[in-house]
């Protein structure tokens, strides 16, 4: 279905003419690109003076711009372009990238933190925290409420009244970034003061739990999509920042070979988290340790975050209402949403002002649906082919560093990367986003579809403009060639069972083995610190589904029964893409901790409508399911 | 369930940090963040209530045509004016011959139906919509109500087939594959539950357990 500005429906004709109107001459003079000059440069006119029909400077995702012929006679539903209206223009690269403060801690908290829920006191928790009085020990405390506030996306849409997270000195979507280091644990107090439902501007609820994204995290702190709770209510949710094994193979300390980096968090409230998220509940969590140092003077000398030269970077995909610019939801979509704006740390298409030296780029899929292929993109040598370096996967340094000319990420992915700018110094360059994905059902497959896989550089969605000062400056980090990180751990030891996870759809209703979410239903008993093969396999064709699973994290031992031919995919993984018509086996080693935690697609959509099982570590569990 | 006070969060929120605060610990300029704790708590004239009813006019308007239907009890409604405006509704499609996942699923909805009790019908609605309107005229639908035990405030739903063929889309009832998008006997067998002046909606596979789906339901019966 296509709609106009009214929102009227019209037909696909009429949509492809409203579209190329307003993109071909909006967009252009919002770019600033008049001349005939810039735009030859850009390889937007021909030699003849037409305009050529690409994806805009904003890139859109409707499928407007594509030709969409599939030799299959379009009964292949990868290629077909999803049914969703356009938002009104914006002009791109006008305002700065916006960056996260770090998160501010409070002395104490009033009333102090108790082991079991403080229910008279507001507390919706319902268990003990497990490791309370070891972990209350020098905690740093955070005291987080959830609350609408008022932003500005761009400066060619009105104020939006969104959801973020204030810790008291700040209140911005994504929220505050938790900067902390291993071995200081924390405790953070959420307060849900959002407004009123009937004050949602349409979609969303005021009902939510924040789950720490790869957090090596006791359950009832976890963020489990059933522990949600309401206005006027709070959750404290104790963080240890403590490596995995140190309760089970590597006490007391557990192993450096499973720290982590770049950690994420979210709202997680079951059957409504793509709303809440979408709202704006999310931010970055960073953890250090003392070789991951954070300060580019010390410990493995990346880029340091003290120095302002380490940057999360928050991707989203949205849709503004065409009639009055507002954030709008697709309500009713069952596949996947794909939104035709994109925005970095909450702006849409910001620029950054770098030095000509190296930075590192935490890079992160906020979804709903959409996946991600990060390329460089020089405007003005659009045959250049720019090298960059991967460090990390999902928050995990990897054992050394992969250079790289582009890198995949699917929804809670995160990849990190080192970029030198100095090649690029006094000159713009654009990270850009050449995935061709047309719908909610992942990247197109170009075989199928006849359509490219990955477009041509600067056909792309040009996500953030990074301008490079001409002047020379010092770099104190070190060159990625010389770098080593962790080692992976051993994931050679025996599993006490192989399970198996189809993921499914039946009659349009998504499904694992068969069978749908449901909070009361614990699939699997796993007993504490065993290793356990998961083998994921789709039974949805040509979808992609990104697998999430809390807890403790895992490593792809293979896909399709071979080993991932990727370096950068020989990592520890929280999320691991389940491809078209694949089958992917994972190692994994349950450790330290007990209760309940979920496997979900991270889809939101698809996980919002029951794509999730629940699971548990359980003392007198150990079950022997092969299908749960 | 203990409610903490307005004005007991409002402590909660406005304590300081007095130590131990990181601002601007990781060099960069605090000042280029756009959403900074001045602008970020201000309203700037945002009124998040009328927007909030705008939105439901516009959920309105791209949802919920108002297409005239025939209920079993042969009985003309307008599908946005009288089933679903103001209400707390489920909806989702069948048809009376469908020997798939319609069975399945009737019968599960009976079962919430039970556990709902008396608020179907009362301040909960529950509407199935035939995928078949050529065959399943009210007559038939009638049977289809006596047949699976089905109670009041719950009503099948007949009309026109361009009329369902437009609700079907409208509420998102499709597949992307047109092939199986046709296919009448793969049809999408999900409920949609909703609170309809609160702007809360949601869907669940209509083969979940029973007593999950009504708790699902309740999850938008907000006061």
């Amino acid at each position: 279905m296509y709609f106009n500005v009214l929102g009227e429906k019209v037909s696909r004709a009429r949509y492809r003419e409203m579209i190329a109107a307003a993109k071909t001459r909006r967009e252009l003079i919002a770019a600033g690109l008049t001349s005939r000059r810039d735009l030859l440069k850009m390889g937007l006119l021909t030699a003849g003076g037409m305009l050529v029909a690409k994806s805009g400077l904003s890139a859109r995702a409707y499928g407007q711009t594509l030709t969409p012929t599939p030799p299959s006679g379009g009964s292949n539903d990868l290629c077909v372009p999803s049914q969703q209206a356009a938002s009104p223009p914006t002009r791109a690269f006008i305002e700065p990238l916006p960056i996260m403060p770090s998160a501010s801690s409070v002395p104490t908290l009033n009333p102090f933190p108790t082991l079991s829920p403080n229910t008279a006191a507001g507390e919706s928790r319902t268990r003990d925290h497990q490791l309370f009085n070891r972990f209350i020990q020098g905690a740093k405390f955070y005291n987080v409420t959830q609350h609408a506030i008022f932003v500005s996306q761009s400066p060619d849409l009105p104020t939006q009244a969104i959801w973020g997270f204030d810790d008291g000195v700040h209140a911005t979507s994504p929220g505050p970034t938790y900067v902390n280091h291993y071995g200081v644990p924390i405790l953070v107090r959420n307060n849900n003061a959002l407004p009123p439902v009937n004050q949602n501007g349409g979609f969303g609820i005021p009902s939510v739990t924040t789950h720490l994204h790869n957090g090596h995290t006791p359950s009832e702190s976890d963020g489990f999509p059933c522990d949600f709770f309401e206005i006027g209510h709070f959750y404290d949710q104790q963080y240890p920042n403590v490596l995995a094994g140190f309760n089970s193979d590597h006490q007391p300390n557990g192993d450096i070979n499973e720290s982590m980096s770049t950690l994420w968090y979210h709202d997680h409230r079951v059957d409504f988290t793509s709303q809440n998220t979408y709202k704006g509940l999310l931010g970055f969590f960073l953890l250090f340790n003392q070789f991951d140092t954070g300060d580019e003077t010390t410990g493995f000398h990346l880029p340091g975050f003290v120095q302002g030269f380490d940057i999360p970077l928050a991707f989203a995909d949205k849709v503004y209402d065409p009639t009055n610019g507002q954030l709008a939801f697709d309500l009713f979509n069952l596949d996947g949403i794909l939104g035709d704006k994109f925005l970095v740390n909450g702006k849409i298409q910001p620029f950054f002002k770098v030095q000509p030296r190296r930075y590192r780029f935490r890079l992160l899929d906020t979804g709903p649906s959409r996946f991600y292929e990060f390329f460089l993109t020089d405007l003005n040598n659009l045959g250049a082919t720019n090298q960059f370096f991967v460090i990390a996967n999902d928050g995990n340094l990897l054992p050394v560093p992969v250079q790289v000319t582009s890198v995949r990420i699917g929804v809670a992915e995160r990849v990190e990367v080192v970029i030198d700018f100095s090649n690029f110094a006094g000159k713009s360059i654009y990270l850009e986003n050449r995935l061709n994905q047309i719908n909610g059902q992942g990247p197109v497959i170009g075989q199928e579809c006849n359509l490219p896989e990955i477009l041509a550089a600067g056909q792309g969605n040009l996500l953030l403009r990074f301008d490079v000062s001409s002047k020379k400056v010092k770099d104190g980090s070190a060159d990625p060639t010389t770098q080593t990180f962790y080692s992976l751990p051993d994931a050679t030891a025996t599993p006490r069972i192989i399970r198996t996870f189809k993921f499914d759809r039946l009659n349009g209703q998504w499904s694992i083995n068969g069978q749908f979410m449901d909070c009361n239903d614990i699939r699997v008993h796993i007993q504490p610190n065993s290793v356990e093969h998961w083998i994921l396999s789709n039974g949805t064709g040509n979808w992609t589904h990104p697998i999430h699973i809390h807890e403790e994290e895992h490593q792809i031992l293979t896909r399709n029964r071979v080993p991932p031919s990727l370096p950068i995919e020989r990592s520890r993984k929280d999320v691991t893409q389940l491809r078209p018509n694949e089958r992917v086996e994972l190692f994994f080693r349950f450790r330290d901790w007990t209760g309940r935690y979920p496997l979900h697609c991270h889809n939101v959509i698809h996980e919002d409508h029951a794509m999730m099982l629940r699971w548990e570590i359980d003392p007198n569990g150990g079950d022997n399911t092969l299908v749960p | 369930m203990h409610n903490i006070t307005r004005r007991r969060l409002l402590g909660l929120m406005g304590m300081a940090p007095l130590a131990g605060g990181i601002l601007g610990a990781n060099g960069v300029d605090a000042t280029g963040a756009a959403n900074t704790l001045a602008d970020s708590r201000a309203a700037g004239g945002t009124n998040m209530l009328a927007e909030s009813r705008a939105a439901r006019e516009r959920i309105h308007k791209r949802y919920f045509p108002d297409v005239m239907l025939r209920t079993q009890d042969d009985k003309q409604v307008r599908f946005y004016d009288d089933l679903v405006k103001d209400k707390i509704v489920t909806i989702n499609f069948f048809y009376a011959n469908c020997e798939g996942i319609c069975p399945l699923v009737t019968s599960n909805l009976v079962k919430v139906q039970k556990l709902l009790g008396e608020r179907v019908g009362r301040d909960i609605f529950m509407y199935s919509i035939s995928l078949k309107p050529e065959d399943d005229t009210p007559a038939v639908l009638k049977d289809y109500e006596k047949m699976h035990e089905i109670g009041p405030g719950w009503k099948l739903l007949t009309g026109k087939p361009g009329d369902i063929e437009l609700l079907r889309k409208s509420l998102g009832f499709t597949f992307p594959n047109k092939v199986i998008d046709q296919d009448k006997s793969q049809h999408i067998g999900n409920v949609r539950y909703g609170n309809e002046p609160l702007m809360l909606w949601a869907a669940c596979p209509g083969m979940a357990h029973a007593k999950w789906i009504a708790e699902s339901i309740s999850w938008v019966i907000r006061s």
